[in-house]
């Protein structure tokens, strides 16, 4: 079984954010793999794992030639790695990302792919459908637990009130949420030997995009302005002597909520 | 619009999203699917749809792929809506997506506003926790393909006559509908619903073990509230996801809000900051929860929730 998971390489979320002039989020400094995909990432290697002669392989755009999340996920144990690279894609809508990306992953054959539910720093959440509809396959969205022989996939689907059992024949997209498996830590073998894994390195016109329907340029989409939130503020900050309680009490009557 | 059917009705978001519908232009149609779309098709009119496309029960088949074909076929026939408004939820989101890589348009996600500007749809969108609100617009030929927060809007009835059924097939999807439930579990829900309660108690990290969550609990009940959490504790598998709040889980908009051991990271923020009023309580003077907080109690949650419980319990 080929697994393909989807990486997003993203500005550290610790560090504090910054926008560009045109209001997008300023992608320059040092690119990490985005968490939420680290459980992606994890995923396929379990399912891999369980099934005889798989191989799990990454895919990222990003700008810059940036690998340094890739590296952190072939360390967990990927085998190698796809990454689409080019100026041109710089601003590129989510439509647009879906649609290279969909043309990455279908280079690869996978049978299974694996993305996120969102990203951290985009959560539109839905690049990965967007992918699924390009590439003609099944998805199974919002997956709580997942597993596979190999030519089906069995999924716990989050729901309002609670969760739904689906089943869907491979090849298909599954985006997992947070907190469904433990990620690894890589180890200090698997540092050592994802120096030496192999990343494709692609760009736009490699995957048939020319310049003008993709990027800044392709975008149809745009961010107008940016404005401050109106604040709340205001409020009364106290610190507990003993009165903490006594004091939620009081508030609360004051809103009649009691 | 996008309708959708929980149990006999519709989703509370369902409702906004026609009323908001109405609010922008003078013909709505809903687009529905299920076995139970002739019954809906009475609230659809009430909230404002004049009719609704019936995609019919999918036998399963998860939706996403056979509403958004049927959609993209009713746009391709001819019928060119401005705006498709979406819910921001499970299946509304898989519809989204789809539909946007069969019509060739870009989706704007996480809407919280839509107004009218110069002819053109201006989005609002809460960004950095909703500290900061980001306006957007589509720059190229319609329709626009909208997802829209839960709670960004009130429910308000039009008055209408039942919206008149048409049934649109969803034609031929091939592979991609082929996700299918197989059984479905619904867990066991007391008191009244999260989105809907005037009173959420949520507890976080905060707590410092699973088995304090039920402190969070007890005050909830005292409250006639509901009980919701960070994300942390429901990763770390304390309660269930159906107890988030959050970005990535529910939009909370109560009376009263009540952070216990909660730091308020900007995902979770934009899930409960259009609360009337919020209560927190963390030992960390410096959490960012105190930022949106109406009163903030500097301390202990295993000092002050015991208290406060003793203190409600002895007035009831
Ligand atoms: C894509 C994405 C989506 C996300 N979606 C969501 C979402 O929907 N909802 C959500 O909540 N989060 C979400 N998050 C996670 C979010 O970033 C935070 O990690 C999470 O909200 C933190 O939960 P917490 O406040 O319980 O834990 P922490 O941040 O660890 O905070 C615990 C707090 O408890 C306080 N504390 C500790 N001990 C005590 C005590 N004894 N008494 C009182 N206070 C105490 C501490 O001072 C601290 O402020 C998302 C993140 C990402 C990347
Ligand atoms: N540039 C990218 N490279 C690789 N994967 C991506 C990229 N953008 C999005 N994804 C995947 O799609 C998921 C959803 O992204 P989003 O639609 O931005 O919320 C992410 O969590 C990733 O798994």
């Amino acid at each position: 079984m080929h697994v393909v998971v989807c990486v997003k390489q993203i500005p550290d979320p610790a560090a504090p954010a910054s926008l560009e002039p045109d209001h997008t989020l300023d992608r320059s400094g040092k690119l990490i793999m985005d968490d939420s995909d680290s459980y992606g990432v994890e995923m396929a290697l379990q399912l891999a794992g369980n099934v005889e002669g798989s191989e799990v392989t990454l895919v990222s755009m990003a700008p810059g030639g940036e690998t340094s999340g890739l590296r952190t996920a072939l360390a967990m144990g990927a085998a190698k790695a796809i990454l689409v690279s080019d100026e041109a894609l710089a601003g590129s809508d989510a439509l647009s990302t879906a649609k290279v990306l969909a043309a990455a992953i279908r280079r690869a054959e996978p049978d299974l792919v694996v993305a996120a539910t969102e990203s951290t720093d985009g959560y539109t959440g839905t690049l990965p459908v967007q992918i699924a509809e390009l590439l003609g396959m099944p998805s199974v969205t919002f997956a709580k637990r997942v597993s596979t022989d190999g030519t089906t996939v069995k999924v716990e689907r989050q729901t309002e009130s609670g969760y739904d059992d689906v089943e869907c024949p491979l090849p298909a997209v599954v985006t997992v949420t947070a907190g469904v498996v433990e990620p690894r830590y890589p180890s200090f073998k698997g540092i050592m030997a994802a120096k030496s894994k192999p990343i494709d390195v692609l760009g736009a016109g490699d995957l048939g995009f020319d310049a003008a329907q993709v990027g800044a340029a392709g975008a149809r989409q745009e961010i107008v302005d940016v404005a401050d939130a109106e604040a709340r503020g205001g409020g009364e900050i106290v610190v507990d002597e003993g009165d903490g309680a006594q004091r939620i009490v009081a508030f609360l009557e004051q809103l009649k909520v009691i | 619009m996008l309708a959708e059917a929980a149990g006999q009705g519709l989703t509370p978001l369902t409702l906004e999203l026609l009323t908001e519908a109405r609010a922008l232009a003078p013909t709505v149609e809903a687009v529905a699917w299920g076995a139970e779309t002739a019954s809906t098709a009475v609230t659809l009119g009430e909230y404002g749809a004049s009719r609704v496309y019936d995609v019919g029960d999918l036998g399963g088949a998860l939706p996403g792929a056979a509403v958004a074909a049927a959609i993209a076929g009713l746009v391709e026939s001819g019928e060119r809506p401005d705006a498709v408004l979406l819910p921001a939820s499970y299946d509304g989101r898989d519809v989204a997506g789809r539909l946007s890589a069969r019509l060739d348009r870009p989706v704007l996600t996480n809407v919280t506003g839509l107004a009218e500007h110069d002819g053109a749809l201006l989005t609002e969108h809460p960004v950095f926790g909703g500290t900061q609100i980001a306006h957007a617009r589509f720059t190229a030929d319609g329709p626009g393909i909208y997802v829209v927060r839960a709670k960004s809007f009130a429910a308000e009835p039009s008055g209408g006559g039942p919206a008149e059924v048409v049934a649109v097939p969803a034609g031929d999807v091939g592979r991609t509908g082929a996700a299918t439930i197989v059984e479905r579990h619904v867990e066991a829900a007391t008191g009244p619903k999260l989105d809907e309660a005037a009173v959420v108690v949520s507890g976080g990290r905060g707590l410092g073990a699973p088995e304090h969550y039920a402190l969070v609990e007890e005050l909830a009940g005292l409250l006639h509230g509901a009980a919701g959490a960070s994300r942390a504790i429901v990763d770390a598998g304390w309660v269930p996801y159906s107890h988030q709040v959050g970005q990535t889980g529910k939009t909370v908009k109560p009376t009263l809000y009540v952070a216990c051991g909660i730091s308020g990271a900007t995902q979770h923020l934009v899930g409960m900051k259009g609360s009337k009023h919020i209560v927190a309580v963390n030992k960390d003077r410096e959490a960012p929860i105190f930022s949106v907080a109406d009163l903030g109690i500097v301390g202990d949650v295993h000092k002050v929730l015991p208290a406060l419980i003793e203190a409600l319990r002895s007035r009831s």
